[in-house]
């Protein structure tokens, strides 16, 4: 099976009070924010390595992981990343954060999926400095392929994927014949989530994401790694979301201690007034 | 002069989502920009009771498509009629639960047209829409505009009040179901497992009680008498859900559900930013948690330092002494 993942950079949110916004409200300042791979990307990762392997043996890749990512020169550290952990071959298309909304990225990645033709595509369902869900919806319908959104588990059968996905109401499983796309959700990376054909029913993955042993890393550096431009993939590209401003949400004060039930229930009641 | 299309939400034995409303609120705000009328499309294998219900909310026109494969939603199905039905149409909206974020992509995409997903805003600003977004998981508002003839969007269903009915009677037309691209014959619903609770939606529920990774495996033991003793729906951090002390969606956060009730209880939940971030729009928050310095206090209205295996159950029995 020959899998294609994407795999965005972004600016870790984590740490709320180094998210600033630059004077004017022109732009997000990510300055002093860490970059690192999108999480639910490297998650798609993950469960791409696992759907390629038997779960015993997962040094032998028993198909192929293509990454793909869509960003500056900075993003290869990433990609080599990815290599290290198991990924066979690497592209980057070579454009900035700025020169792409969820449309364009779709339309690149429609291009690189007729140029690669895997048999999945397995991505993040959002990006985590956008917050924008969408890539995935979009490039399935560009492709005219079944999709599979907000993935907890992958079971791979003859020739389909069998997913469950965490939907509002519980989990919703829908079989998709391949090629097939699927957007993953943080629950693929448990121990019994993605099971491969290959890899026995009942066999138990460490919790995660695996990391790269040292000569990995050292050899990583060898795959290949390809650059194309936006323009060769999608010629006349243009912006169709356009960012005006923005600005930081309103901060809540927070409140008071109270010393123990009586007094909370006390405040809930007669100050919140919402008991 | 172009429309406005709401896609209606129904569950999976064909009844109106509330979540509809949301939608319904959103596109009111929006039809000042857009000039027309709301149209309402609603799909499913039986979508009378549901239509008729949304006959009242002054929309000019109510479009049914009913077709046995629209009974288990599945995007590759519901994605072109839905296209179908937005003639005349330039903005199409949906409230963005799992299923307005899973379709509203898709419709956008077959109509090449620019998408802002769970929205907590929308305004007219010279005479365009101002879509007002939350990013980095709720750090930052960006407000951006789409430039695409057709416009798709979700509404975040906390920050649109559900609509009240306008009165009138909508006209109800039917819509044969527009054929499905290949993908259509390549995806099959296996099936739903439901996760069956009595208490309200989370994500409309007046209280939510949630629990983190303290409770482990005493989570339901601890939380569903504190929930029933205020009639609370029940969430849970990311850290209880992937232990597998709650079910998946309960998760309450940036990348589960967002929620604004009127009061929030976090039992044993550190407050991570990524929690926070879907739940920082209650109206009054409640922290109970051992340790003193855990960030969720910065932002709780009321704090409570005390281990949650004896404060919760005091609660539990002070609150049901007020409700009898
Ligand atoms: C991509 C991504 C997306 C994420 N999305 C979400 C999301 O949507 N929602 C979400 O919640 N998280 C999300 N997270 C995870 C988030 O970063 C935190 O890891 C998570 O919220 C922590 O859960 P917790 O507070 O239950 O656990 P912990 O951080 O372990 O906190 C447990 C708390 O319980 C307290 N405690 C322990 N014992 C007791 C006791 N006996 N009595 C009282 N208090 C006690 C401790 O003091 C501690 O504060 C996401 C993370 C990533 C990377
Ligand atoms: N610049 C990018 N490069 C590679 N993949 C991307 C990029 N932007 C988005 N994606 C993919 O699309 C998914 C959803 O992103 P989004 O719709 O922006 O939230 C991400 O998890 C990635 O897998």
């Amino acid at each position: 099976m020959k899998v294609l993942v994407a795999l965005k950079r972004v600016a870790d949110p984590d740490n709320a009070n180094k998210v600033k916004i630059a004077a004017g409200g022109g732009a997000v300042d990510t300055t002093g924010l860490e970059w690192k791979p999108n999480p639910f990307d490297e998650y798609a990762l993950e469960a791409a390595l696992r759907l390629t392997e038997n779960g015993k043996a997962p040094k032998a890749r028993l198909g192929e992981v293509v990454v793909v990512t869509l960003g500056p020169k900075e993003v290869e550290q990433t990609l080599r990343a990815a290599l290290a952990t198991g990924a066979d071959r690497a592209i980057r298309v070579d454009v900035t954060d700025e020169q792409l909304d969820g449309r364009l990225v779709a339309k690149a990645l429609q291009a690189i999926v007729a140029a690669e033709k895997p048999d999945v595509v397995l991505m993040g369902k959002q990006a985590v400095d956008g917050d924008s869900n969408q890539v995935g919806q979009r490039l399935a319908e560009l492709l005219d392929w079944p999709m599979a959104t907000f993935a907890a588990t992958i079971k791979e059968e003859d020739s389909a994927l069998l997913v469950g996905r965490e939907v509002d109401g519980g989990v919703l499983t829908l079989r998709v014949k391949l090629p097939a796309l699927v957007t993953v959700d943080l629950r693929i990376v448990a121990p019994h989530s993605v099971f491969s054909k290959a890899t026995e029913a009942g066999f138990k993955y460490n919790d995660g994401v695996r990391f790269a042993p040292l000569p990995a890393i050292m050899a990583a550096k060898k795959k290949p790694l390809d650059v194309k431009t936006l323009a060769e993939l999608v010629p006349g590209a243009s912006l169709s979301t356009k960012y005006l401003k923005f600005e930081r949400p309103a901060q809540r004060a927070a409140g008071v201690k109270v010393k123990d039930v009586s007094e909370l229930v006390e405040k809930l009641a007669n100050v919140a007034k919402v008991i | 002069m172009a429309n406005v299309l709401v896609v209606a939400e129904l569950s999976e034995d064909g009844k109106l989502k509330k979540s509809t409303l949301s939608a319904i609120t959103f596109a009111r705000q929006a039809l000042p920009a857009v000039g027309g009328a709301i149209h309402i499309v609603v799909l499913g294998a039986n979508t009378a009771a549901a239509a008729a219900e949304l006959a009242g909310y002054g929309a000019a026109k109510i479009q049914c498509v009913d077709d046995a494969s629209l009974a288990h939603y599945t995007a590759e199905h519901y994605a072109p009629s839905v296209v179908a039905a937005a003639q005349g149409v330039s903005l199409i909206v949906a409230t963005a639960s799992s299923f307005g974020k899973d379709l509203l992509p898709r419709v956008a995409a077959k109509l090449d047209a620019a998408f802002a997903g769970d929205c907590a805003g929308v305004a007219v600003e010279g005479g365009k829409l101002v879509y007002k977004r939350p990013m980095f998981a709720g750090n930052a508002f960006g407000y951006c505009t789409l430039d695409t003839p057709v416009q798709v969007a979700t509404a975040r269903q906390s920050e649109f009040t559900p609509a009240e009915p306008s009165g009138g009677s909508s006209p109800i037309e039917k819509l044969a179901k527009a054929a499905p691209g290949a993908a259509a014959a390549r995806v099959e619903f296996v099936g739903l497992e439901a996760v069956k609770s009595a208490r309200p939606e989370l994500t409309d529920a007046k209280v939510v009680v949630s629990g983190g990774r303290a409770l482990k495996e005493k989570f339901f033991e601890v939380m569903e008498p504190l929930a029933d003793a205020v009639g609370a729906a029940i969430g849970a951090s990311r850290a209880a859900v992937d232990a597998g002390y709650a079910p998946g969606d309960f998760q309450v956060g940036q990348t589960g559900k967002i929620v604004a009730p009127q009061l929030y209880v976090a039992v044993g939940i550190s407050g991570a930013i990524q929690h926070i971030a879907g739940m920082k729009s209650s109206k009054v928050i409640v922290a109970i948690n051992k340790d003193p310095e855990a960030p969720i206090f910065q932002i709780a209205d009321y704090g409570l330092v005390a281990d949650l295996f004896q404060a919760v159950p005091a609660l539990t029995a002070e609150l049901k002494k007020r409700h009898g």
